[in-house]
């Protein structure tokens, strides 16, 4: 089995994360930048997959120059390989121009897989598994908890919110995964030092054959126009109990629709 | 700890340290007080550790080791144990317990043995000391003799970490007359017959580290499994702790270096007087001072395991490490209780815990009394 996984590089979400004030997008040149928390649970997955199946695992990362170490410590964990998209027209990409460009590199790879993180933590779309699959022609079963392949039959259990629907499609397909559907591994010593003799394949935007226009600030679809802080913490509500405590704790939560 | 500076000798030991505080920030860190507080051994840790190739550091890569020289080695363990010296001192334990057949094993005993020692999975443990014995070791009494093609043992060997939960018993015993040239070295394995761990200790600190009498009712162990020729067991064991110590120093350094950041964040927050009890110069300097000593144990540490990355002589100085680094961990902790004032005193903050975990180092692989007397007879 082939498969793909992406890798995004995002700023540490544990960290203070700022937009930036010219362009209001994402500041990741101050940012201590990781692999996004959930695209580790795609690359385990992938791994889980390559062990009882065999095959081939290559991380497929869009980003700047400093990806690379993303890339390095994707590839410590023991995928075999990646393929970074690498361009100075990039910057400024929405979400309809990345899934071009991802969707045109992951096309040269032709998997029978492609599995993702549900999101991202910077920009928390949940819409790049979706937008790839359309341009692929591959099925999409998203926000899945749990993965199980036989032969080229995927079925998926898809988690909701108030429980979990069970998804099936044959290959190929764009499987996008939440962090209940297993346990990462942390990379070894060995993997780390594998990892520095990894093929990566660097890919411009020529080279997939997609312009320069369809990218970048001018050509994305949308723009994000201005930016403010979150406002700081209200308040909260303060119960005094004099007997009716318990009673004005259940108005407030069902007021506020938590019960 | 990432305030510690530190000359590494290559980028890959850079790498390996990055992974071990992430590790160690990740695993280590936010399970160390519930497992020491409930005294479980941490067994599946440990083998995450294993898997990240952290209990095969300094063996040979022909064997599935990482090669390591111990500085870099050390500082692992060091980082490790400023987060949870319990971890670290298992895992200096188990790189003990492979020292006898990674360095006098016979060819095939390490083909055979090694790579799943020092692979992860497994854990080993080093049965030296006896109830009549630990410093006078040279006059242990565990006794095996040869019967056809297996050494029957008899005896019992005492505080033994690892006991119960090891793999492997690295077990050190009397083949021939008395002294130092009777005594051999057995590699068990834990279902051995005859080999009976018995109930574990009630110790002051490493709770999460199960230290028991090792019991050896008749235990049948192939003769094949005796490592190195009969009668050079008391020479495989001193040399196993001259490295063992340094592992020892290395827990000391950090675990030291944990109860600083610990009590310096403290003191910077909690406020006497009007101001951070940080800016009083008393206390301030007692920080500093710990500080230092800190500094000039690890500097030690770090020079008598590049004397030995070397290939140079280096018992006398891993002995001074050793005493020196446990020694100042002792004092250090003790200070960053007083740091803390009351809150020091009680469970609520790790320097408690610390403080009782200090104790140990000053007296395994060798008590501080051993290690002066090592030093003193080198003057
Ligand atoms: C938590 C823990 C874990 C341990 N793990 C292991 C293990 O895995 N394997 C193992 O083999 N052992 C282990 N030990 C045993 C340890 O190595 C011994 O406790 C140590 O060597 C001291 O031996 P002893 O306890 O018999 O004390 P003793 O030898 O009886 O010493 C008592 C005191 O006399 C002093 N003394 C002895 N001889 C001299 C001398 N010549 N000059 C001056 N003072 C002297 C000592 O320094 C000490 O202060 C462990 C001990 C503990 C507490
Ligand atoms: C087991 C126990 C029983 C106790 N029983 C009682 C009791 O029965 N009744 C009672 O009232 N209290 C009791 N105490 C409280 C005890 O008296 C205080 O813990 C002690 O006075 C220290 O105060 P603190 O803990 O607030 O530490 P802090 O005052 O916060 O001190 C923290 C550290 O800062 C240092 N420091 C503070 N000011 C200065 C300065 N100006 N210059 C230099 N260093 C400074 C201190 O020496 C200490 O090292 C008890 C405490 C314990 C642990």
């Amino acid at each position: 089995m082939k498969i793909v996984v992406l890798v995004k590089q995002v700023p540490d979400s544990g960290a203070e994360r700022n937009l930036r004030a010219d362009d209001n997008s994402v500041d990741r040149a101050s940012a201590n930048n990781v692999i996004n928390e959930m695209d580790e649970y795609a690359i385990e997955e992938a791994l889980r997959l390559q062990e009882a199946h065999g095959g081939e695992v290559t991380v497929l990362t869009m980003g700047p120059d400093r990806a690379t170490e993303s890339i390095r410590k994707a590839l410590s964990m023991g995928p075999d390989g990646a393929v970074h998209v690498l361009d100075d027209a990039l910057p400024g990409t929405d979400y309809l121009g990345t899934s071009r460009v991802l969707a045109a590199a992951i096309g040269t790879l032709s998997p029978d897989l492609v599995i993702c993180g549900a999101e991202a933590t910077d920009a928390r779309g949940q819409v790049m598994a979706h937008m790839l699959a359309e341009r692929l022609g591959f099925a999409a079963l998203t926000g899945a908890r749990k993965l199980t392949v036989e032969g080229a039959q995927l079925t998926v259990e898809r988690q909701t919110e108030e429980g979990y629907e069970v998804v099936t499609a044959a290959t190929p397909a764009v499987v996008s995964v939440w962090d209940t559907i297993n346990e990462p591994r942390y990379p070894s010593f060995k993997g780390i030092m594998a990892a520095k003799k990894k093929p990566v394949d660097t890919k411009s935007l020529a080279d997939l054959g997609v312009s320069a226009d369809q990218v970048g600030w001018g050509g994305s679809a949308t723009t994000v126009l201005s930016h403010s802080k979150r406002p700081a913490r209200s308040a909260g509500v303060k119960v005094t109990d004099s007997g009716e405590g318990g009673v004005a704790l259940v108005d407030y939560l069902s007021s506020e629709k938590f019960v | 700890m990432s305030s510690v500076a530190r000359l590494l000798p290559t980028p890959e030991a850079h790498d390996l340290l990055e992974l071990t505080s992430e590790l160690a920030d990740k695993e280590l860190a936010p399970n160390a007080d519930d497992y020491e507080a409930r005294g479980e051994f941490p067994r599946e840790l440990i083998r995450t550790l294993g898997r990240s190739g952290l209990l095969g550091l300094p063996y040979s890569a022909e064997y599935g080791g990482a090669e390591q020289p111990y500085e870099v080695y050390l500082q692992v363990l060091e980082i490790l144990a400023g987060r949870w010296v319990g971890i670290a001192e298992a895992v200096s334990v188990h790189t003990l317990a492979c020292y006898p057949l990674a360095h006098h094993g016979s060819t095939e005993q390490r083909e055979r043995w090694l790579p799943d020692l020092i692979g992860g999975e497994l854990l080993g443990a080093y049965c030296l000391s006896e109830p009549a014995g630990g410093s006078d070791a040279a006059n242990l009494t565990t006794r095996a003799v040869r019967e056809g093609d297996d050494y029957v043992v008899t005896g019992t060997k005492a505080w033994i970490t690892h006991a119960g939960v090891a793999d492997f018993y690295n077990v050190f015993c009397r083949t021939g007359g008395p002294g130092p040239k009777g005594i051999s070295c057995l590699l068990a394995p834990a279902d051995t017959p005859g080999l009976n761990p018995q109930a574990r200790e009630k110790t002051m600190g490493l709770r999460a580290s199960p230290v028991a009498q090792v019991a050896l009712d008749g235990a049948v162990v192939p003769a094949g499994r005796l490592i190195g020729a009969e009668g050079e067991g008391f020479r495989i064991a001193m040399g196993a702790l001259d490295s063992g110590r340094l592992g020892i120093a290395a827990c000391a350094v950090g675990l030291a270096q944990g109860a600083l950041d610990y009590a310096t964040g403290y003191a910077k927050e909690r406020v006497q007087f009007g101001r951070p009890i940080i800016e009083m110069q008393g206390l301030g300097f007692m920080l500093a001072d710990a500080a230092t000593e800190i500094a000039a144990a690890r500097a030690l540490m770090l020079h008598a395991a590049r004397l030995r990355d070397a290939g140079l002589a280096y018992s006398t100085e891993a002995a001074k490490a050793k005493l020196f680094a446990t020694d100042m961990a002792m004092k250090v902790c003790t200070d960053m209780v007083q740091v803390l004032g009351g809150a020091g005193y009680v469970a609520d903050h790790p320097v408690e815990r610390y403080f009782r975990e200090a104790k140990v180092l000053q007296i395994v692989e060798g008590t501080n009394q051993i290690q002066r007397m090592v030093i003193a007879r080198s003057l």
